[in-house]
């Protein structure tokens, strides 16, 4: 019985290994990515950003290579390969002096940027990354140009212009708004201490000189309050700017 | 009182259409029978006859004339809703200072457009002895006083009724 059961369970491991064998296989791959496409001016430096994904863990084995094959020529030279964590920059090639090392296995990054760029680079470069046990898979292959000026993409302008327009007009409305709205805020203010003021001289006077009854200051009081009344009602029909100088009256 | 209101409302309409054909058509500039235009240029070939169209080069100079046509067609198109949100919340004896500014403004777009292509057209269209300035780029010349106009009156007439 016993044997039974630990033949049962030995066949079950074996199917088990053999299903993830067959399934987990083909991901045993390193993946590599780059751009496609690469533009430069000439004389200044590009960085050819080269990035992987392997599923094994980042030994100190993994290697990076570079290779390059110029746009007139059929030979690939190598340019740079990176191992058991020393980089090894051309010395001798064409890129003496001009390459430098950029990227960090660790973090799966293997990027180099090439300086003082020259229309002899043109060509196709190749990342090729190796993690041993995981070394199978493609490398990828980025494309440099070099040209004289870089071309902006088109609706670059077209978009910032027309967005800057607009961006400083609503800013400028906006002010206008805020300004209008604190200036009407301030008079409100200041007309409801005038006629607090008023009311108050009113009672005074009214209680000082209650027998002789006077009237004129009551009149005054309330013509100066419906002034300035219409006065505000007025600067809240305006629909703006600039109303101080267009109101003459 | 209504005719001042037709006149003002038609004038505007009028700036708009002459904004729109100006900026769509395919007529800023002719070249012995090859029509350039902000967008695309558009040639008549002989054998075999046939109308086709290639867009434009992709110049900045270019980009900023179409980028100003289409600002000032915002702007109008602002203005003119503006004006009728406006004509029914402004109280009695108020300006339509911001139907005004709008309007200005798009005038504003419309000749620093025309002007810019004027001065940059040989950058995309080199200049031949007959080139000739299309009806597209009058319109947006004619464009550009008459949404002055507009803007001012806007801003210089005062509600009533």
């Amino acid at each position: 019985m016993w044997s039974q059961g630990t033949s049962g369970s030995g066949s079950l491991v074996l199917v088990a290994a053999l299903f993830s064998a067959l399934v987990l296989a083909p991901t045993l791959a390193i993946h590599v990515y780059t751009h496609r496409e690469v533009h430069g001016t000439v004389g200044s430096q590009v960085t050819l950003a080269c990035s992987f994904w392997s599923s094994e863990w980042i030994s100190e084995d993994v290697s990076i290579t570079w290779l390059f094959q110029p746009e007139s020529g059929k030979d690939t030279i190598s340019i740079f390969h990176f191992v058991k964590g020393q980089p090894y920059v051309d010395e001798v090639g064409a890129f003496k002096n001009r390459m430098e090392w950029v990227g960090d296995p660790h973090r799966k990054d293997g990027s180099i940027i090439i300086r003082n760029l020259d229309y002899t680079d043109n060509g196709t470069f190749t990342c090729d990354v190796k993690n041993p046990p995981d070394i199978g898979g493609k490398s990828s292959q980025v494309t440099l140009y070099v040209l004289e000026k870089v071309p902006t993409r088109y609706g670059v302008v077209l978009g910032a212009v027309i967005g800057g327009v607009l961006g400083l007009v609503i800013l400028v409305v906006v002010i206008g708004y805020l300004i209008r709205y604190c200036w009407l805020r301030r008079q409100a203010t200041l007309q409801r201490q005038l006629s607090a003021m008023e009311k108050g001289k009113l009672q005074r006077s009214a209680k000082d000189s209650s027998k002789r009854g006077r009237q004129p200051p009551v009149l005054y009081a309330m013509l100066d309050h419906s002034r300035s009344t219409k006065s505000a009602s007025e600067k809240k029909s305006k629909g703006g700017l600039g109303e101080s100088r267009k109101d003459k009256k | 009182m209504l005719l001042l209101l037709l006149g003002i409302i038609v004038l505007h309409v009028a700036v708009l259409v002459l904004l729109f054909v100006s900026t769509i058509v395919s007529q800023w500039l002719i070249v012995n029978g090859r029509t350039a235009d902000l967008w695309q240029n558009c040639s008549t070939l002989e054998v075999p006859s046939s109308f086709q169209c290639v867009t434009s080069s992709t110049n900045e100079w270019l980009q900023s004339v179409q980028a100003m046509m289409i600002l000032s067609i915002i702007f109008s198109v602002l203005s003119l809703f503006w004006f009728f949100c406006q004509l029914f919340t402004l109280t009695k004896g108020g300006r339509f200072y911001i139907t005004g500014f709008f309007q200005i403004l798009a005038g504003l777009c419309v000749m620093s457009g025309a002007a810019i292509f004027t001065v940059r057209h040989t950058d995309w269209q080199p200049a031949t002895s007959d080139t000739a300035f299309g009806f597209a780029y009058i319109l947006a010349w004619v464009a550009f006083p008459l949404a002055i106009i507009s803007g001012v009156i806007y801003v210089i007439l005062r509600k009533r009724e």
